[in-house]
């Protein structure tokens, strides 16, 4: 048994966020739901969650004067998690209704899939359901092996619900693709202590709690060497 | 890559029972849900969907057990309907563990909770169930309380509705089809599939596998619902599930009939026809030259 690591998992009000929550229990780490600046700061890991607009989101996160902690969180090095929404919010600014700015930890924008019209092959916008990660071009599997996605095969799938997608503008930060619909889109980013998904791990089956115990071994390592 | 079908076991809940039947009236029991979700989960279900068929205050907190059992060791996106009335009914099944909830007549008597629940928890959280009945001049009818009610509400100008109020996916189940086994209704399932830019889940009427290719193909739905198929493949392999069958029909179990017009398949079966097919879902063949990235 190792110790147990607290995990921030930070409530501003965008969705549902007990399947995160089971998620971390399940591979034994403790989570804390809260929208505590104290809390997240001491925190051993850091989740973003969220599902909904970006707008209000960044809006949720400014009135609970959320944004200068998880900022600070990730400049100190704590592994940070973000998913689907949670993802979109660290590029710096999105296309959603109108331009938003983002939390800008990574430069990149947010964009939408092409609009659904009933000729255009019959696309469905949002994306919901499962679909496969592939490694970014020139990358090998190793790539994978020493990231969260360690012991994820090419084309194993993941459950996604989203509109929009991120382009950072580093393509060496794009650690998985995916294809929906003939858009190719970034579905997983790593940049140092920064981890983040497009799709759902927490309802991504057995392959997406692995992931789960992936990050909490980032986590125990971070742990480690301070 | 086009996109990818989910197949979603759905199981009808009555107390602590799953349950089956005919146009959703004339129940059965089949066993306890928790076994049918697990066994689901296990075997490749992309998403599972209950539905507490005679929701009551009384029988509420039986339904909470069972999404609280299973939340906790199922990691796929868990649909919980049937009875849900106020956005406090949302907010306890989500805390049960549901990941999204489906509302039939509560949408219907105040379209306004939709707008209200898919702002508070994301479109994605919010799931319209559309019960449809076809009349006889062709039009489609929506109801409620398992097709007993009925609305007056077209079916389609219904579907517009609830995608404008902010609905994430559209759950349309035929009653007419709904535990017959001939097989889904494409007509309405492809009126609706391709007026809405929202997902919508085919229900009601399966009774084999060829009756799953002919609704994506031909009924364009963007996911299906099956219940008898699964459940009675389930059965057929687990004597276990028939004890403490405490309430309910049971005889039906215990003479050992499945209904004729049933197939059983199981969802590994099932995703290999669809596959063979050329349809994409969850599947991964077996790889013929092995590679091992372990």
């Amino acid at each position: 048994m190792h110790n147990s690591y607290n995990v921030a998992i930070i409530d501003y009000e965008m969705g549902n966020i007990f399947s995160v929550k089971r998620a971390c229990l399940e591979v034994g780490l403790q989570p804390v739901v809260t929208s505590s600046p104290q809390v997240i700061l001491r925190a051993d890991g850091i989740i973003l969650p969220g599902v909904g607009a970006f707008g209000d989101a960044m809006e949720n996160l400014r009135v609970r004067d959320l944004i200068t902690p998880i900022k600070e969180g990730v400049r100190q090095g704590i592994p940070f998690l973000g998913i689907c929404l949670g993802m979109q919010l660290i590029f710096t600014e999105s296309e959603e209704f109108g331009s938003h700015k983002g939390l800008d930890l990574l430069p990149g924008v947010v964009v939408k899939f092409p609009p659904y019209t009933a000729a255009a092959n019959h696309i469905k916008v949002p994306q919901v359901g499962w679909n496969s990660i592939e490694l970014p071009r020139k990358r090998e599997i190793s790539f994978w092996r020493e990231s969260p996605l360690s012991g994820i095969e090419v084309g194993d799938y993941m459950y996604f619900v989203h509109s929009y997608y991120t382009i950072p503008n580093d393509d060496n930060v794009v650690l998985s693709n995916s294809h929906y619909e003939g858009t190719q889109f970034c579905s997983s980013i790593l940049h140092k202590n920064i981890f983040a998904c497009q799709f759902h791990p927490e309802k991504s089956g057995r392959k997406g709690i692995e992931i789960y115990d992936n990050w909490l071994k980032s986590i125990i390592k971070h742990k480690g060497l301070h | 890559m086009a996109k990818n079908i989910r197949i979603i076991p759905r199981l009808d809940i009555k107390g602590p029972n799953l349950v089956k039947g005919i146009h959703l009236e004339g129940l059965r029991v089949l066993g306890k849900p928790e076994q049918f979700a697990r066994y689901y989960y296990h075997t490749g279900a992309d998403e599972l969907i209950y539905i507490d068929v005679v929701a009551s205050l009384y029988e509420r907190n039986s339904l909470h057990d069972i999404i609280q059992r299973t939340a906790g060791e199922i990691f796929i996106p868990l649909t919980v309907g049937g009875g849900l009335r106020t956005l406090e009914d949302i907010r306890e099944v989500l805390r049960a563990g549901a990941d999204k909830v489906s509302l039939n007549t509560a949408a219907i008597k105040n379209p306004a909770i939709v707008q209200q629940a898919s702002r508070m928890y994301g479109s994605s959280t919010i799931v319209v169930s559309i019960e449809a009945i076809r009349q006889a001049d062709g039009q489609y009818l929506a109801y409620t309380d398992n097709g007993r009610e009925h609305t007056g509400l077209d079916v389609l100008e219904w579907a517009f509705k609830v995608e404008e109020l902010g609905a994430g996916e559209i759950l349309l189940t035929s009653i007419d089809r709904e535990g017959t086994g001939q097989g889904y209704d494409i007509a309405l399932t492809k009126m609706i599939s391709e007026a809405v830019s929202i997902p919508v889940i085919a229900s009601g009427g399966a009774g084999n596998v060829s009756h799953l290719d002919e609704i994506v193909t031909e009924g364009k739905a963007d996911a299906i619902a099956i219940a008898s198929v699964l459940h009675y493949e389930f059965i057929s392999n687990n004597d276990s599930v028939l004890d403490n069958s405490d309430e309910g029909n049971i005889e039906f179990l215990k003479s050992g009939k499945t209904t004729s017009k049933i197939n059983a398949a199981n969802l590994n079966e099932i995703k290999q026809s669809l596959y063979n097919k050329g349809i994409n879902c969850r599947y991964k063949p077996e790889p013929t030259n092995q590679d091992d990235h372990a």
